[in-house]
C-alpha cells in the first residue's frame, strides 16, 4: 500500500461518495494507492479475507485514469417501506414527482441547512415486494426504488424521506430499510446508472 | 436441590437492535465485528462469559485485560466469550422503550444468557455503567434478589482490591491477574452445572468462595462500632477462609496475550497495538496503587516481546506498537528492546512508542532512539511532587537537577515539547509545594531556550488532585477536600500567568477536585457506600468519568439521602485521616502487602524518608513475595541481538 508523503504519512487510500451511516449497500467503491503493481484478483481475496463479514470485496481494477470519483453521477436506492401499501406508496411518489421543488432540512456540521431535495431525483417508482430488486425483503412490505444524482449539498436517502413527507405525509410506522444498488455514470436518456468501472476495464 | 432450569438461548437480538441503531449517535460501535473478532456456536458451548468493560466502546475496545481475558477463555473449546459495554444514554433510552436487553457485541445475545457476566474496574467510576448495564439485562441489582437462572457477576480490575461499596451488588471479585482466576472460574461452573447444579447459586458461590482466592461478599458479615468505624469482617460460612489472596501469574512468556488483537471498526482512543512488556513495579511511588498491587515484578523477555510484536503485526495491520508497563524504561533489556525493534520496523510505516514517564537522561535516549524518523512532538515526563520535599513524600526520587538536566538534553536533542505530570493535594502538601512547579516549569523553560537558543520551546504541566487508594501507604491518609485543592491550583495558575518572562510558554491543564472526592468516596469507602451509588444511579448518575455527565451535585445529594440517620458521610470517608487500629473496608483481602510494613512506609513518607527498588536493592520486606510465594522475575537474558532480517520488500502474495 502507498503512503502519502510528509511528516505523519497517510495510507493512500480514498472512499468515493461513502453511503451515509445506517444505510446498506451493494455498491461502495474504494481507490486504494499501491507501491507495486498487484495482480487485482488476488487483491481482491486478500482484502476480501481481511474484512468482517458481510463487507464483501466483489471486484478490483486496476484504475487507468485519477478522475474515477467524477464517474458516480448518480445512485440508485431501494427503500423498504413495511406497514404502507402499495397504493399509498405511489400515490406518495406521483405528488414527489409533480413537484418542482421539495424544500428540506437537514442538521449539518455547520447547522440546520434547507436546500431543495426534488431536483436530484431523477426517477421514482413504488413496486410490490415481489418486484423488488433486491430478493431479501419481507412480502408485506411496498418498495420504493429512486435514481438519485449526486449534487451539492448532496441529497441522502434521510432527504427522499422528508421530502415524501413534505409533498404527502408519508411516515411509516417504522424506519425504512434503505440500500444503495449502484453507482455511477448517469445515461440521460435511460435514467439508468451504468458501470463505473468501463472505462478502466476497455483501456 | 437440583433443578431443571430452561436452557437460555444465547439468541441473537441484532434485529431488534438494528431498528435502533439508525437513531442513535455513532452506531457502528454496537455492531461488533471487529478483525480477530471470535464468535463461537452456543450451543457447541458449556461454560459462557460475557466480559463487560464498563465504559464506552471507544474506552473499552482497546482494554488489553479484556483482550487477554477475551481470549485465553475462548482458546478453550467449550467455552464461550463475548464482549459488552456500555451503551450512550440515547441507546439506553431507546432499549428500555423497545425493550432490548444489554447485549454483546459478538453474537449480539442476551447478558442475561450468560452464565457469567465478568466486568473489569480500572476504576471505581464505572460502577453505575454496571448498574445500568444489569439493569438493561433484566437482572435483579442485588445479588440476594437474583437466582440461578441468572448469571454469576465477577468483577475485576484494580478497582476489586476493595470491591466493598459494591459487595451487595456483585455476586463475586477476583483480586490481581486474571488469566488463570477465569480458568479456575470457569473450571469450577462447569464442573457445577455438570453436576446437576448442586446446592443452586449459593453452592456454587462456596465452591468458588472455598478456593481462597475468590472473594465472595455474601459470605463475610461487617459489624461495625457505634462511631461507624468498622469493628469486623468475618466469615459466616464454614470453609470460607478469612482472607482472600490475589492472583499473580508467573513466566508472561508462557502467557503470550492477546496474541491476535482486536481492529475495531470504531474510531478508540488508542488506534495502536499493545504489548505488555513487564507487569509489576516496585518503584515504589506511595501514591501509586498499580505499583502496590502488582508486585512482584515479572518481565517478559526480549525475545518473547519481538515475537509478539510480530505475530501482532501480522494478524492487525496496525501501524504503531505500544510497550506497555507501569515503567517501561524500567525493563531490564529495554535499550537492546528498543535498538532491536527500531532497526527491524525501520523504512516501514510502523512506528513503536514506549508510554514512559520516567525522569532521566536514558529516558531520553530511548525516546530518540524509538523516533529515528524523525517525528519529536513531546516527551513526558512525572515528577509528581513540585518541591523536593514532596518528591521524598511520595518517594519518587527525582531532584531539581536531574530534572533540569533531563529536559535539556530532551530539548537540545529536538524535542520542542515537554509534558510535566503533577498531584494536588498529597499528604503533607502546602500552597508552598504546589507553587514550585511554577519555579520549576519556569527553570525548564530557561534551561530548554539557553540549550537549543531557541523561543518556540514549550512545557505543559498537568496537575491532577490525588486519591487515596487502598493497599498503598497513603490508604490511612486524609484527603484534601476539593475547595482547597481547586484553591490551589489556581494558586498555581495565577503564579504562572504572573511571569512575564516565561508563562506564555508554558501550558496548564488541570482538573477541578470535586471528581476526586467521589472517586475517594468509592475507592476507599465501606459496604455503607453501595446505598449511595445506588441512589446516584437511580438519580441518573451514568460515565461519571466523564466530565459532561459527572453530577457532583447528584453524587452528594444521592450521599445525604443514602447517609440520613447514619454515623458516617461523605467527609468520614475522604478527607478523615485514619488511625493505624482502625479496621480497613479491605482489610480481609490480601494484596501479599504487609500491613506492618505498608504502616512503617506511611511513617517513613511522614518523616520525608525515601525507600529503594528492590530490583537492584536486597529485599525491604513489603510482605509480597513471601506471602504470595512469588518472586522477581526479571532479565537480561543475555540475548543482546535478536535474529530478525529486514522487512521483505513486499509481502509476495499480492505481486
Amino acid at each position: 500500500m502507498a503512503y502519502s508523503a510528509g511528516f505523519s504519512p497517510h495510507p493512500k487510500i480514498s472512499y468515493a461518495n461513502s453511503a451515509p451511516t445506517g444505510v446498506a449497500s451493494e455498491a461502495e467503491y474504494v481507490e486504494i494507492g499501491v507501491t507495486v503493481e498487484c495482480d487485482p484478483d488476488r487483491m481482491r481475496t486478500a482484502l476480501d479475507e481481511a474484512l468482517p463479514q458481510g463487507l464483501d470485496v466483489v471486484e478490483v481494477v486496476q484504475a487507468r485514469t485519477s478522475d474515477f470519483v467524477q464517474r458516480l453521477e448518480a445512485s440508485s436506492w431501494q427503500f423498504e417501506v413495511p406497514g404502507v401499501s402499495l397504493e399509498v406508496l405511489a400515490g406518495c411518489v406521483e405528488a414527489l414527482l409533480a413537484a418542482a421543488t421539495i424544500e428540506v432540512e437537514r442538521l449539518t456540521k455547520s447547522g440546520l441547512r434547507r436546500f431543495d431535495a426534488r431536483v436530484a431525483v431523477v426517477t421514482m417508482s413504488a413496486v410490490g415486494a415481489h418486484d423488488a430488486p433486491l430478493t431479501s425483503v419481507a412480502a408485506d412490505c411496498a418498495i420504493l426504488t429512486a435514481v438519485v444524482r449526486h449534487v451539492t449539498p448532496s441529497v441522502r436517502p434521510d432527504d427522499v424521506l422528508a421530502a415524501l413527507r413534505r409533498v404527502a405525509d408519508l411516515v411509516p410506522p417504522v424506519p425504512p430499510r434503505v440500500t444503495r444498488l449502484a453507482q455511477g455514470p448517469l445515461n440521460p436518456v435511460t435514467a439508468t446508472v451504468g458501470d463505473p468501472f468501463a472505462p478502466d476495464r476497455s483501456a | 436441590m437440583t433443578r431443571t432450569l430452561p436452557a437460555q438461548s444465547g439468541a441473537s437480538v441484532y434485529d431488534r437492535l438494528e431498528l435502533l441503531l439508525p437513531l442513535v449517535s455513532k452506531p457502528i460501535q454496537y455492531v461488533g465485528g471487529e478483525l480477530n473478532a471470535t464468535l463461537k456456536e452456543w450451543e457447541s458451548t458449556t461454560v459462557r462469559w460475557a466480559i463487560m468493560y464498563p465504559d464506552a466502546y471507544e474506552v473499552g475496545a482497546p482494554n488489553q485485560g479484556v483482550q487477554i481475558l477475551y481470549e485465553v477463555l475462548n482458546e478453550r473449546d467449550d467455552v464461550l466469550a463475548e464482549r459488552t459495554y456500555a451503551v450512550w444514554p440515547d441507546l439506553e433510552a431507546l432499549m428500555r422503550e423497545h425493550s432490548v436487553p444489554q447485549f454483546t457485541v459478538d453474537g449480539h445475545r442476551a447478558v442475561g444468557d450468560f452464565d457469567v457476566f465478568g466486568l473489569s474496574f480500572s476504576t471505581e467510576l464505572g460502577y453505575t455503567n454496571m448498574l445500568t448495564a444489569i439493569d438493561l439485562a433484566g437482572l435483579p441489582l442485588l445479588a440476594v434478589d437474583r437466582d440461578e437462572t441468572h448469571p454469576i457477576i465477577v468483577a475485576g480490575g484494580h478497582a476489586a482490591f476493595n470491591p466493598e461499596p459494591i459487595a451487595d451488588i456483585i455476586d463475586a471479585a477476583v483480586l490481581g491477574d486474571g488469566e488463570e482466576a477465569v480458568l479456575l472460574i470457569t473450571d469450577i461452573v462447569r464442573a457445577w452445572k455438570q453436576g446437576g447444579r448442586p446446592g443452586g447459586r449459593e453452592g456454587l458461590l462456596l465452591d468458588l468462595a472455598r478456593t481462597g482466592v475468590i472473594y465472595v461478599p455474601a459470605f463475610y458479615d461487617v459489624t461495625y462500632l457505634d462511631d461507624g468505624r468498622i469493628q469486623r469482617v468475618a466469615p459466616n460460612r464454614p470453609d470460607v477462609p478469612w482472607r482472600v489472596r490475589k492472583h499473580t501469574l508467573m513466566d508472561l512468556d508462557a502467557w503470550p496475550y492477546p496474541k491476535a488483537p482486536l481492529v475495531p471498526l470504531a474510531e478508540t482512543v488508542h488506534e495502536r497495538m499493545s504489548v505488555e512488556i513487564f507487569r509489576g513495579c516496585t518503584r515504589g511511588c506511595r501514591f501509586c496503587q498499580a505499583g502496590m498491587i502488582t508486585r512482584p515484578v515479572r518481565e517478559r523477555s526480549i525475545t518473547g516481546i519481538a515475537a509478539m510484536v510480530e505475530a501482532g503485526l501480522q494478524k492487525t495491520g496496525y501501524e504503531e506498537v505500544g510497550l506497555l508497563s507501569l515503567s517501561s524504561a524500567d525493563h531490564s533489556e529495554i535499550a537492546d528492546i528498543a535498538r532491536n525493534l527500531a532497526d527491524r520496523y525501520e523504512d516501514t510505516q510502523t512506528s513503536l512508542s514506549l508510554p514512559s514517564t520516567r525522569v532521566d537522561a536514558f529516558n531520553v535516549d530511548l525516546a530518540n532512539e524509538l523516533s529515528r524518523n524523525g517525528r519529536r512532538s513531546g516527551l513526558t515526563f512525572a515528577p509528581e511532587g513540585g518541591s523536593e520535599r514532596m518528591r521524598r513524600v511520595i518517594n519518587k526520587m527525582v531532584n531539581e537537577e536531574d530534572l533540569i538536566r533531563t529536559v535539556t538534553t530532551a530539548y537540545a536533542a529536538g524535542w520542542r515539547s515537554v509534558k510535566l505530570y503533577f498531584m494536588c493535594g498529597l499528604p503533607t502538601e502546602t500552597d508552598e509545594d504546589i507553587l514550585q512547579i511554577a519555579t520549576l516549569a519556569r527553570e525548564v523553560i530557561k534551561a530548554g531556550r539557553s540549550a537549543t537558543g531557541r523561543n518556540d520551546i514549550r512545557c505543559t504541566v498537568s496537575i491532577g488532585g490525588f486519591v487515596p487508594k487502598p493497599h498503598t501507604p497513603f490508604q490511612w491518609a486524609a484527603q484534601l477536600d476539593h475547595e482547597s485543592t481547586d484553591a490551589r491550583l489556581f494558586k498555581l495558575r495565577d503564579a504562572i500567568r504572573a511571569d512575564r518572562q516565561y508563562g506564555k510558554a508554558i501550558g496548564l491543564r488541570y482538573h477541578d477536585g470535586k471528581p476526586g472526592i467521589v472517586e475517594g468516596l468509592l475507592s476507599r469507602g465501606d459496604r455503607r457506600v453501595g446505598k449511595v451509588i445506588l441512589q446516584a444511579w437511580r438519580d441518573g448518575a451514568r460515565f461519571d468519568g466523564w466530565s459532561e455527565h459527572f453530577s457532583y451535585e447528584r453524587w452528594m445529594l444521592a450521599a445525604s439521602k443514602a447517609f440520613e440517620g447514619a454515623s458516617v458521610d461523605v467527609d468520614w470517608f475522604t478527607i478523615r485521616e485514619r488511625e493505624r487500629a482502625e479496621v480497613l473496608p479491605w482489610d480481609h483481602l490480601d494484596s501479599g502487602l504487609d500491613a506492618e510494613w505498608l504502616w512503617e512506609d506511611w511513617q517513613a513518607s511522614l518523616d520525608e524518608v525515601a525507600v529503594e527498588d528492590c530490583r537492584w536493592t536486597p529485599c525491604f520486606d513489603c510482605g509480597v513475595c513471601d506471602q504470595m510465594e512469588t518472586e522477581i522475575q526479571v532479565g537480561p537474558t543475555g540475548i543482546t541481538n535478536l535474529p530478525m532480517p529486514a522487512m521483505p520488500a513486499r509481502p509476495p502474495v499480492l505481486a
